[in-house]
């Protein structure tokens, strides 16, 4: 069991007990766009560099090292490149890029800013979650103070831009599409985003909590933010913690804080019936993890060993009374339903896992479903454009693996 | 150029090359539905994977380009799991309704899970329902519960015809193809999303229910429409003739030609077959007398024509020739004038409204052969003239053929003038019309598909048109007709087939020379002039 691992100082969340913390003012009272004051004296190369040195990854899910993603821009690009921020915050269990949106919006501002300086990008789209309507509404008139005060529309644009509400829509690519004005679809790739991505210009999409970790990597430095985390990935994000627990929230800590530490201290420990069953540590598209298995830290690598990921750090906490099958049957149903359908297998997988896990939960089940779902999980692993089905086989393998016996006692003559 | 081994074999292709034309090139098939070479890559189907060495996963051959020195395996275990894994996605939804299916025979499911599928069934829930033979359009039929959702229509919709009537709503397994309000399928294309459809979800309206496909024999043929004259295939029904009402023309279907139609027809030539099963067909040569029309056996017809022709002055004879006659039609009908010293000789007769054109493949003039007869000298005179000088008497003896002049654009009364005013009207071709009833001897012509030959499209383009099956009744080919008169005029010999006629045609015309059958062969080949 390693030390507790928080962040003696918070940083994303300093601003969160202010009640009008979402205003200019406010933002700069805590020495708001001073990072910004610093970075426009700064070669775009050199900024880029810091974040590759502060191993700051994405936090929207996928974990990507953000500098080399940013690197991916071709060099000498004549024509216009996006920014694009994916605020389309939709895996279950994850809520924290809201909080950003609502009571840190300048943050996200002042992020992008040097963001967009970094790559050569003058036009920036703000994609958010339709279902989002307070954090836009907080977001927009941020937006306007920001030109109001001069630091937007003197070399960087943002337009903010209202999802309809499909989870496919937080894929890069399907919300590049939708952005496009286009059926939410992914795309192909290759082409990648970097290369050929909104509007077919060179783009990049990173999360509202990877952009709002900017600002503080330029003001104290790379070093100074790597420090925080792992060798792997530095600073310290949001945990967006629910579930069985006393107290569900958004907590900040180090990216390497105990998944046990979280539930017990930050989120105030198991309700229900007290005792820990399983916790799902990155959103419903990462495994679950059985109470005997929640001792790992929860950095990127951390969770990849212990057989799952970090993802957007939705922890999903569940008590003994909580019945696996029937949560297995709520997160397949999920998928049945934003399944974009562009790929026939995610298409038509999703559809029948959720029914055979229907059929479980119900007392319907067949002796040969378990084996079914699994086959068809792992058949169609790996197939698609895009991650949403493997993010899916997740949970349908880890919850029926972990606890099949659980599954089996529901299907009759089983 | 880059050089690759695809299962072992190594072949050299140009840069930029999917792995699916690669694979294509040597003769390996790499299954695909929502990959079409006229439409972007979709990538959606995901059944072309196939294993790249130092790739971890397999890949999808459609969007996937060739690069040197890549080996690609589309035969391993875990390729051959995976597309048997894909075609058991497809097909969990898919109603199964194979006997009451017009696809049945030529479905892209059956053929693949034959091919790579042969797997036990497991899916034993509810399927997914949506809505059936939903019209689109005029020739479209919907049925949404076979649909694979490859996007090959929304795609030729979005790219080829640019209207964009199509797209797929809803999501996951509640996708279905369906219109945008307010649209209907109806472009001068729609037929083709039939074509492309890799299953029983679109289907012809026209030919639904009809005759099943295993019974079809097929030929390939030119469309008569329009001067493109885009490549088919004549579908035929001839071995259950009490389906489909007994027509013999099944449907017709687009045949690939990179330099004429690519992969597609119009409607209006998909849908405009009738005429060669229809009730106007003429069917026996025949002769009037009085008010009378007698049938005439062609022993009888052929002397009683040729001594018509013969009691006139060549200048007493005028000659309005079609362009929807063959090149070898045409050819002997200008050897037959040539020898009877008549000058009085055209093809073109203006259409009431002039014919819509696109610029896609429809061409405003709806003759397949215009640019054939102009460059074998039918063009000697003038059609308005013709009928002038008979409506003068100074034309006595007025040959017609096909045309219904009474349909153009001239005045019905100048046109009447001139067909009363001749002593003597003959009409040859395939259907009666107004135009006919005024004949006093009518010779009976075999339509395109029972006869052989070849037209001349607008570019100058001459391709062969073949013979699907026998003419109706007694009707001959025209150049066969024509070939008889000649013989009787001249005493020559006459050609026994059409490809006779052409060979002459080469050795007379300039535009033709050097060219035959062979050289032609199934892509065409153009004339002299539009070779330079």
């Amino acid at each position: 069991m390693s030390a507790p691992a928080a962040a003696a100082e918070p940083i994303l969340t300093r601003n969160f007990g202010r009640a009008d913390s979402h205003t200019l003012e406010a933002y700069r009272e805590t020495g708001g766009y001073a990072a910004w004051a610093k970075a426009r004296e700064m070669e775009p190369a050199a900024i880029t560099d810091a974040v590759k040195r502060s191993n700051l990854r994405g936090l929207g899910g996928a974990g990507f090292p953000t500098g080399t993603k940013w690197s991916f821009i071709p060099k000498g690009h004549a024509g216009p490149v996006y920014l694009v921020i994916n605020a389309d915050e939709g895996e279950p269990g994850t809520f924290k890029d809201r909080y950003l949106l609502e009571r840190d919006p300048h943050a996200l501002i002042e992020g992008m800013l040097i963001a967009a300086r970094a790559i050569g990008s003058r036009l920036a789209f703000v994609y958010v979650r339709g279902e989002y309507v307070v954090p836009g509404r907080r977001f927009s008139a941020a937006v306007r103070d920001a030109y109001d005060a001069g630091y937007l529309g003197r070399g960087l644009d943002i337009v903010v831009h209202r999802g309809a509400g499909a989870y496919i829509c937080g894929e890069e690519t399907g919300l590049i599409s939708s952005l496009e004005g286009k059926k939410g679809w992914p795309k192909l790739k290759p082409p990648f985003p970097a290369i050929k991505g909104a509007f077919g210009a060179p783009t990049i999409v990173n999360n509202v909590e990877t952009i709002c970790q900017v600002p503080h990597i330029i003001n104290r430095g790379p070093e100074w933010f790597a420090a925080l985390g792992t060798k792997t990935q530095g600073g310290t994000r949001l945990y967006s913690m629910s579930g069985r627990v006393r107290r569900p929230g958004v907590y900040e800590a180090s990216v390497r804080v105990p998944l046990r530490q979280l539930v017990e201290h930050y989120a105030g420990g198991v309700t229900g019936n007290g005792r820990l069953k399983a916790v799902v540590p990155g959103g419903a598209s990462a495994a679950i993890l059985r109470a005997d298995e929640v001792d790992v830290t929860m950095d990127v690598d951390g969770l990849k060993n212990a057989g799952t990921m970090a993802g957007s750090a939705g922890v999903i906490v569940m008590d003994e009374t909580v019945s696996i099958p029937e949560a297995l049957m709520v997160v397949a149903r999920f998928y049945a339903h934003e399944s974009c359908g562009q790929c026939t297998p995610c298409r038509e997988a999703t559809g029948w896992i959720y029914k055979m896990t229907e059929r479980i939960v119900e007392g319907r089940g067949h002796k040969e479903d378990l084996d079914t779902i699994l086959d068809v999980a792992r058949r169609g692993a790996g197939t698609t454009i895009c991650a949403f089905y493997d993010g899916a086989v997740g949970p349908y393998i880890s919850y029926i693996e972990k606890f099949r016996p659980e599954f089996e006692a529901l299907i009759p003559h089983g | 150029m880059a050089r690759l081994t695809i299962d072992g074999r190594v072949l050299e292709v140009p840069a930029g090359t999917n792995l699916i034309e690669a694979a294509r090139q040597i003769g390996i098939e790499i299954p695909h539905y929502c990959y079409h070479p006229a439409l972007s890559i979709a990538g959606q189907c995901r059944l072309c994977m196939v294993d790249i060495e130092k790739v971890p996963r397999p890949q999808v051959a459609c969007n996937t380009v060739v690069s040197e020195g890549m080996v690609v395996h589309t035969e391993t275990e875990r390729v051959l799991e995976t597309r048997k894994s894909i075609m058991e996605f497809h097909l969990i939804n898919h109603p199964l309704d194979c006997p009451v299916c017009d696809q049945a025979g030529e479905c892209g499911l059956q053929i693949y899970y034959m091919q790579h599928g042969l797997y036990d069934p497991r899916m034993m829930d509810e399927k997914v329902h949506k809505p059936k033979a939903v019209p689109l359009g005029p020739h479209v039929m919907l049925d949404a519960e076979r649909c694979i959702l490859c996007s090959r229509c929304v795609r030729f919709c979005d790219e080829v015809t640019g209207t964009g009537e199509l797209g797929i709503f809803n999501r996951g397994d509640r996708s279905e193809i369906g219109l945008f309000p307010g649209t209907e399928l109806a472009n001068n294309y729609s037929g083709n999303v039939v074509d492309i459809c890799p299953v029983g979800a679109l289907t012809d309206r026209e030919f639904r229910f009809q005759v099943r496909v295993w019974y079809l024999d097929t030929q390939k043929s030119i469309c008569p429409g329009c001067a493109r004259g885009c490549n088919i295939e004549v579908h035929v029904s001839r071995r259950r003739p009490h389906h489909a009402q007994g027509r013999r023309v099944a449907r017709l279907k687009p045949r690939f030609n990179e330099a004429v139609n690519k992969w597609w027809i119009c409607d209006a030539g998909r849908y405009g077959s009738d005429f060669v099963d229809d009730d106007s067909r003429l069917q026996a040569p025949t002769r009037r007398d009085g008010e009378k029309t007698l049938e005439v056996a062609w022993t009888d017809m052929i002397p009683l024509a040729a001594g018509l022709l013969r009691r006139y002055r060549g200048d007493e004879i005028g000659v309005i020739a079609s362009p929807k006659l063959s090149n070898e039609d045409l050819f002997l009908l200008k050897r037959l004038c040539d020898a009877l010293g008549v000058r009085a000789v055209d093809y073109r007769v203006p259409p009431a409204r002039p014919g819509d054109e696109d610029n896609l493949l429809v061409r405003a003039d709806k003759n397949p052969n215009s640019r054939g007869a102009e460059l074998i000298g039918l063009g000697l005179s003038d059609s308005r003239e013709i009928l002038a000088a008979a409506r003068e008497r100074r034309i006595k003896c007025l040959w017609v053929f096909s045309h219904d002049l009474l349909a153009s654009a001239w005045p019905e009364g100048e046109v009447l003038d001139g067909l009363l005013g001749a002593e003597t009207v003959i009409f040859q071709g395939t259907n009666a019309n107004a135009t006919s009833a005024y004949a006093h001897l009518v010779l009976p012509a075999a339509a395109y598909p029972e006869r052989e030959g070849t037209w001349t499209n607008f570019e100058g383009r001459v391709q062969r048109f073949r013979q699907a099956f026998p003419p109706l009744g007694r009707a001959l080919p025209d150049w066969e007709i024509l070939g008889r008169l000649l013989q009787d005029a001249q005493g020559a010999p006459r050609p026994a087939r059409a490809e006779d006629c052409f060979r002459d045609l080469a050795a007379a015309v300039p535009a033709f020379a050097g060219m035959s059958y062979r050289s032609i062969g199934d892509a065409g080949q153009p004339v002299r002039a539009a070779r330079s």
